[in-house]
């Protein structure tokens, strides 16, 4: 096994999914198939070669710090499941 | 021949001699849409209203004497493009109804030119899939067969030029999104560079892979859609700024003396034998056109579907967190709290596939595993890219399938995700190097379904494989060929 149940409900967690115990089962014997079939890149040395994190080789972007127009507040919340003024409600966080 | 089978290129050039109005144009697409797209469900969303408007107004911008290539013409966007007061569903339950407060680049490019937007195409939810099975809004059926599927994930787009309900579309591709759907409906197909159209109002899946690129019916009109929205845009700061060439003006060059490559290991056993006949008739084209074909290696191509299907969900992971039901999109009605607020609208709001890829990505991602699988992957990607470099120093484009085989039936492949993700083995490379690659008509299978080959060229060499495509195109039929419906 590569992945267990445990560390599937882990991940989970991490990644703010509330998953039902069907979900738990089909996700822990696809993830570990998938993840048995990725091991194959453990077949290749890589010990000296530089990570590629972006198809272009790039230099940070910068722009002069101006400021510019913005979305209105009303634009703004609109697809807000709740909101009021011009803040976006939630649930209590505080007791 | 009808309004609805014209190519956006002959349409330009009747509405430019006043021929037809835009709105004439609009109102026979429309209609085609509601005589044929109940069977295949490419449209999530229909503009009647809007694109009427949009065409008169377009009407009267020809009427001044002011005609763009786009001017007037009736185009379909893959839904992952975010449009101004227009539902922009990403294909997901989450934002089932969400309308953006403004347009994504590549969107107002083509609406500064004119352009009358018909509506949102489906796709696979949040472009994850390769099947277009994953859409919350019901499955795109392949218009050659309506029971096969179009591929995925811009399937929409594909089944949208192959069923005549859209003159030319916009898609997106992370791993084969264009190419392989282009393939499985008999449309062209152009994945562009990285860079070389902005991301800014598409909606993010794995930002280092994503590009936009038309699919249209033939390779004028996706060098023509190209060279509308490609160029640098300050709003995306990995757009780059190399000029924007005149795609026309290369087009038909012709490919005596061009050299093509043939990566040997692309030719692999398991190869659909019709999909190996319509590589060798390519080959063939190619050769009494004057090409010179060569055989070429990329040795790293086995690797490639485990790499991307770590670097991908990963980046997945991390840009799907922003769907929490806070600002925009689906919130559960039953939260105890704001953390279970979080679990329970993204376990309401997220489909299977969505779910299963953010599971993997967070994992890949996570404390103890980051060097194991992300790290990794991101090295096995440089050895990838490397390949590309050196065997396009070798040669002048590539010559390969788009997908092992044509299109799969619906339901085939949903319960194994595995030989889901095997399915884009040909076309994930090309995004894991960065660089460019077109999906173009070539042939059709024993059974009736269509073929695409696929050119690869060097980054930011779309006017090469677009020439290529097109001096392929000359010498052929197949392009010609539509569906019935």
């Amino acid at each position: 096994m590569k992945i267990t149940r445990a560390e599937v409900e882990h991940v989970a967690r991490l990644a703010r999914l509330e998953l039902s115990e069907p979900e738990l089962d089909t996700f822990t014997s696809q993830m570990d198939s998938i993840l048995a079939y990725v091991e194959k890149l453990n077949g290749l040395n890589t010990d000296d070669i530089v990570p590629t994190s972006h198809a272009v080789p790039m230099e940070n972007a910068f722009r002069a710090d101006q400021p510019k127009g913005s979305l209105p507040v009303e634009e703004a919340t609109a697809n807000a499941p709740e909101h009021a003024e011009s803040f976006f409600r939630v649930p209590k966080v505080i007791e | 021949m009808e309004l609805h089978e014209l190519t956006l290129n002959e349409l330009h050039g009747k509405l430019k001699q006043k021929e037809i109005s835009s709105v004439e144009a609009t109102k026979a697409l429309l209609a085609r849409i509601d005589a044929v797209d109940p069977r295949v469900n490419a449209y999530i969303t229909v503009r009647h209203d809007g694109a009427l408007k949009a065409a008169a107004d377009a009407d009267a911008r020809i009427a001044r004497g002011e005609i763009a290539p786009l001017t007037g013409i009736p185009v379909g966007l893959k839904d992952i493009f975010v449009t101004k007061g227009v539902k922009t569903t990403c294909g997901s339950k989450i934002l089932e109804n969400f309308v953006p407060p403004y347009d994504g680049t590549a969107v107002a490019k083509l609406k500064a030119q004119g352009a009358v937007l018909l509506g949102k195409l489906n796709q696979d939810e949040f472009a994850m899939g390769s099947s277009s099975e994953s859409s919350y809004f019901g499955t795109t059926k392949n218009p050659w067969d309506l029971e096969c599927t179009p591929g995925g994930s811009s399937g929409g787009s594909a089944a949208a030029i192959a069923a005549q309900t859209a003159t030319a579309t916009l898609g997106t591709d992370t791993g084969g999104s264009i190419r392989q759907p282009a393939s499985h409906c008999s449309c062209v197909g152009l994945k562009p560079t990285y860079g070389r159209v902005s991301r800014y109002g598409v909606i993010a899946y794995a930002s280092s892979l994503d590009q936009v690129g038309p699919v249209t019916r033939d390779v004028t009109d996706a060098a023509i859609m190209l060279g509308a929205v490609a160029g640098y845009d300050p709003m995306d700061s990995t757009s780059v700024e190399t000029p924007v060439p005149d795609y026309l003006a290369s087009l038909e060059q012709g490919v005596k003396g061009l050299k093509i490559g043939l990566p040997k290991e692309y030719f692999i056993e398991g190869l659909d034998p019709d999909v190996k006949k319509a590589m060798d008739e390519a080959i063939a084209t190619y050769r009494a056109l004057g090409a010179e074909i060569k055989e070429v290696s990329l040795p790293h191509t086995e690797y490639a579907v485990a790499t991307y299907y770590l670097v991908a969900t990963a980046e997945a992971s991390s840009n799907l967190a922003r769907y929490d039901g806070v600002r925009f999109g689906h919130r559960t009605a039953e939260a105890k709290g704001l953390i279970d607020m979080f679990a329970k609208s993204r376990a309401e709001g997220f489909g299977a596939e969505v779910k299963r890829r953010i599971m993997l990505g967070t994992y890949a991602l996570s404390s103890g595993y980051y060097d194991a699988y992300y790290l990794k992957a991101q090295k096995v990607r440089t050895l990838i890219r490397q390949d590309f470099t050196n065997a396009l120093s070798e040669v002048d484009v590539l010559l390969t399938p788009v997908a092992p085989t044509p299109a799969f039936k619906l339901g085939e492949k949903v319960a194994d995700p595995l030989q889901m993700y095997l399915s884009d083995i040909f076309t994930i490379p090309v995004n894991l190097a960065g660089t460019c690659g077109i999906s173009l008509p070539a042939g059709f299978s024993a059974a009736g379904l269509p073929i695409g080959v696929q050119l690869i060229g060097r980054p930011f060499g779309e006017d090469a494989i677009l020439q290529a495509a097109r001096a392929f195109e000359r010498e052929t039929e197949w392009h010609k060929r539509k569906a019935a419906l």
